[in-house]
């Protein structure tokens, strides 16, 4: 028993080591969007070790940022959140001259109004939101949000769990902006939330666990990112993509470095590794979303610039709108809405 | 006929505790990704949990955060016991108020009462905020498992070990602590238990970089459910199920020796 | 691994002061009494306990009663009676139009009574299929007693997620359930996202606890009561309900405790299985700290959760004064 117990305990004390003098970059990327490998190539080529870790919404994200100052040294907000670290002053400047790949960048996607010039960000990926259907279970064409409000497809429907989106879409439906302050129509974005859920046509609010799902033909609608979207329809060629003519919302997800971050030149590193048209091709080749390299689009060829998802029509943009941020004194209209939403039975 | 009532119940919710477990291991051996279909056995998912870092690394957070904080309330409890045993009645009582406290606490008032602490003193969220939180919430369960024993204990004992000349740390290491022995085992294993399964408090009391088993796999099944780790359930199932078999085997050995 | 240990500097020197002055009273003691105070062997785990149970508590009572800027308000609690508070506070300052909208919001007070009458069907539910179960392990004539108590202790030992997980499968539309029945030729069944399935990942998750204390008090029990009774002319039904059902009390009301409590602050099993349908009062805490940010609102909420579940267990625990329950231990 003694001897037991001495062997546990030096075990013990073995397993935690500290952290060695080794330098590192803390990256706080969403759930699910990256080539793993990717990491283990920096690693080796750099031999700087990163520590990614993951988050599921754009809110999680920055509340964890602002509650764990200089954890993090690389980030992938979207637009509308950039724009409101910005605001709150947590961004740090890029510096190019150590960013030399950032030329690979689009140039109709380097001057966002989020962040004119992209002093403070670079675009990683961007895509749409759109409704992911299976064609086996729906047979007419998907053209409108309505169709997430038709009883025909009684919990068959897959929402998101992340107001921006659901709010977003609804509110597209009624024909207003994604970004409108306007209380009636805020007011009936709810009721109409409220209302589908009543009629039993939401099946579940969730995130990411929806494209597994539909890929298993658990529902036969979901309100989807259109990466995610690509993705099950590889794994599943009865489902399909279509973004609504009363338009939706496009978006990019940018990278960023909080003000306080502890290894700025590693993670100065790390974004123009993440440039390299090589890398982006991996990264986007795994996760389906849009790319903003041309470099990575040039690698790719037609397998890439064919693909109906990731290259929405001139037209299709056209009606999409990227989302704004909501200040904090009317966020809690936002919010409150929401939950009641979340809460009707 | 009531026998056989009485043992088809209990077969009826054994089947019921263990048909998830059976379906897991089961589909551990899939070697397709979904969850519904069987495409075929292999052993791919094994494979790929040995290969994969982040559940390694979570596991060794889990395991030696388990054995540290079972090793540290552990002592703490037992000296914690024995003093609040020789207490007055006044302050014995008031202790085990205290002590009863966190048992009386949702877990998730635990988790967030200690994160607003970790937040307002300004101490970075990671390893040691975790592991001091677990040594927390696994104290009062030893404490509450070596007193009974204490209380059981014959009082002379230790009187008359005093008497005998015995110092009274020698009567403390001799006496009072063989006594309880049994206890202190069993608050050691609970804590280890507790701590090795423990999420929620787990889930606010560390930063994204530190994840334990608990946590990886919350972050993880919210993307859709990875093979891998049902594997590593398995794998764990079946290392508890020998585990416990060695344990039974030398407690039936002990017992026919005496 | 790599694991970062470093704590702030102040942090060591507490720990340094905190040794330095236990070893000192120790010294002390020793010197004047030629022995160990053995009350003293306690101080460390109070210490303990103040920084890291007390300390807490309070900090969350003072992020209950103050706003962002740290001035006393009472406007968190308010936030729990009507959720649509700052809401309303908007709309009022927007106008006749939007202050049209102004309503009482009730969600925060529908969550929890929502999740208090969820907790109470868990906790029946599992009284139901437990006490037989306890009674049945006990029983001396079918000899099974502490082997059975080791196949109900194993799933405990699978991590909670898992298991849950793995309802999932069984219980997906294109599950292994589903799978069977239309296998059989009926049509499937929506099991998951309602509330039903919360439940059941519930008391799949806590009936162990309810087993536990029960079966440890029955099994403590002098057979020869139950035998006295029958020898005085009760039958069995009668020795059940006057000698073995009140004996059992405390490990009832001690199963009760164990199995309340956890279901009322869940939040990963109505995530799982209700598909975010309907939410528990531990969800709506935990996206109040960590979606929403709102820290004041949060600590008011948990509070007012802590004080209900203080308050229904001291009602519990006047049914057992002496705290006989057995519990796990």
């Amino acid at each position: 028993m003694k001897k037991l117990l001495c062997i546990l305990v030096t075990l013990v004390l073995m397993l935690p080591v500290c952290a060695s003098a080794q330098e590192v970059v803390n990256v706080f990327n969403w759930e699910d969007y990256i080539d793993e490998s990717v990491l283990i190539q920096f690693e080796q080529e750099t031999g700087i070790h990163v520590n990614y870790m993951r988050f599921t919404t754009n809110e999680d994200m920055i509340v964890q940022v602002e509650a764990n100052p200089g954890a993090f040294d690389v980030c992938f907000p979207s637009d509308y959140i950039v724009e409101r670290m910005l605001s709150k002053d947590m961004l740090a400047e890029i510096d190019y001259d150590k960013v030399p790949n950032a030329q690979y960048i689009l140039e109709n996607l380097r001057s966002p109004d989020y962040d004119p010039n992209n002093v403070h960000s670079l675009p990683y990926m961007w895509g749409t939101v759109g409704i992911l259907y299976n064609t086996t279970m729906v047979e007419e064409p998907v053209n409108s949000w309505g169709i997430l409000w038709d009883s025909k497809y009684k919990s068959n429907v897959f929402m998101l769990d992340s107001f921006r989106d659901s709010m977003g879409v609804t509110l597209k439906y009624l024909g207003h902006s994604m970004n409108t302050r306007d209380i009636i129509a805020l007011e009936s974005c709810k009721d109409k939330l409220i209302e589908q859920k009543k009629n039993g046509i939401v099946k579940a609010y969730q995130v990411d666990e929806t494209k597994d799902k539909m890929v298993a033909g658990e529902a036969a609608l979901a309100v989807m990112w259109s990466g995610d979207a690509q993705y099950a329809i590889d794994l599943n060629p009865d489902l399909a993509y279509s973004i609504p003519s009363e338009g939706s919302n496009i978006w990019i997800d940018a990278m960023v470095i909080p003000r306080n971050a502890q290894n700025m030149d590693n993670a100065l590193k790390f974004i123009d590794f993440l440039c390299r048209p090589d890398i982006a091709q991996k990264n986007c080749e795994a996760i389906w979303y849009s790319s903003p390299n041309s470099g990575a689009i040039e690698l790719m060829g037609e397998e890439y610039t064919e693909n109906p998802v990731m290259n929405p029509t001139d037209e299709e943009v056209a009606r999409c709108e990227f989302f704004h941020d909501i200040d904090e004194t009317f966020m809690p209209v936002y919010t409150a809405l929401w939950q009641e939403v979340k809460n009707a039975k | 006929m009531k026998k056989f009532f009485k043992r088809f119940y209990l077969a009826l919710i054994l089947v019921f505790l263990y048909v998830p477990i059976v379906v897991l291991i089961i589909q551990s051996f899939n070697a397709g990704k979904s969850r519904a279909k069987w495409e075929g056995f292999s052993f791919r998912w094994y494979a790929e949990l040995f290969a994969d870092a982040s559940i390694m690394n979570a596991l060794q957070v889990t395991v030696s955060i388990a054995l540290l904080a079972m090793v540290i309330s552990t002592i703490l409890g037992t000296l914690a016991a024995i003093g609040i045993y020789s207490m007055k009645k006044r302050p014995q009582a008031m202790m085990m108020t205290l002590t009863n406290l966190p048992n009386t606490m949702p877990d998730i008032v635990t988790g967030i009462s200690l994160m607003l602490l970790f937040i307002f003193t300004k101490v970075d969220r990671g390893y040691v905020t975790m592991l001091l939180a677990h040594i927390t919430f696994d104290t009062p369960y030893v404490i509450l498992s070596v007193m009974p024993k204490l209380k059981q204990m014959n009082k002379h004992c230790y009187e008359a070990a005093l008497d005998l000349g015995a110092t009274p740390t020698y009567a403390l290491t001799h006496v009072i602590i063989p006594e309880c022995k049994q206890g202190i085992i069993t608050g050691a294993m609970l804590a280890f238990t507790l701590s090795l399964d423990d999420f929620t408090i787990s889930y606010f009391t560390t930063s994204p970089l530190v994840q334990n088993l608990s946590t990886l796999i919350y972050s993880k099944a919210r993307i859709g459910i990875e093979p891998t780790l049902n594997a590593l359930s398995a794998l764990m199932f079946v290392a508890l199920l020998i585990l416990l078999l060695i344990v039974n085997r030398r407690t039936a050995d002990n017992s026919r020796k005496a | 691994m790599r694991v970062d240990m470093s704590l702030p500097w102040w942090a060591w020197a507490l720990m340094g002061v905190g040794l330095a002055l236990f070893a000192a009273m120790v010294v002390l003691s020793v010197r004047r009494n030629h022995g160990v105070k053995r009350s003293l062997f306690a101080a460390p785990y109070s210490l303990w306990m103040i920084l890291f149970t007390i300390v807490p508590v309070i900090l969350i009572a003072y992020y209950a009663f103050t706003d962002a800027s740290g001035a006393f308000t009472l406007d968190n609690f308010r936030h729990f009676f009507d959720s649509n508070y700052s809401k309303n506070q908007l709309y009022a300052s927007l106008g006749p139009e939007a202050a049209a909208f102004i309503t009482r919001g009730t969600v925060n007070v529908d969550t929890l009574v929502y999740s208090l009458w969820m907790a109470f069907l868990c906790t029946g539910i599992c009284l139901l299929m437990g006490y037989p179960a306890a009674l049945f392990m006990a029983d001396r004539h079918m000899k099974l007693g502490p082997s059975l108590v080791v196949l109900f202790i194993i799933p405990m030992w699978m991590n909670f997620l898992l298991r849950t997980i793995a309802w999932m499968s069984l219980l997906e539309d294109q599950g292994l359930i589903n799978q069977f029945l239309r296998w059989l030729g009926f049509d499937g069944v929506q099991l998951m996202y309602n509330s039903g399935a919360v439940l059941l990942g519930m008391v799949y998750n806590y009936l162990p606890f309810m087993v536990f204390p029960i079966y440890t008090v029955l099994s403590k029990q002098d057979p020869k009561l139950g035998e006295a009774a029958q020898d005085l002319g009760c039958n069995e039904i009668r020795t059940f309900t006057r000698v073995t059902l009140p004996l059992s009390l405390p490990g009832v009301i001690s199963g009760i405790t164990m199995v309340f409590m956890p279901s009322v602050t869940t939040f990963f099993i109505p995530r799982m299985l209700g598909g975010g349908n309907s939410m528990m009062f531990g969800d709506l805490i935990e996206s109040k700290f960590l979606t929403e940010g709102s820290w004041n609102v949060g600590s008011a909420l948990s509070l007012i959760m802590m004080l209900l579940i203080l308050l229904s267990l001291s009602i519990l625990r006047k049914a057992d004064p002496n705290g006989e329950g057995g519990g796990m231990v």
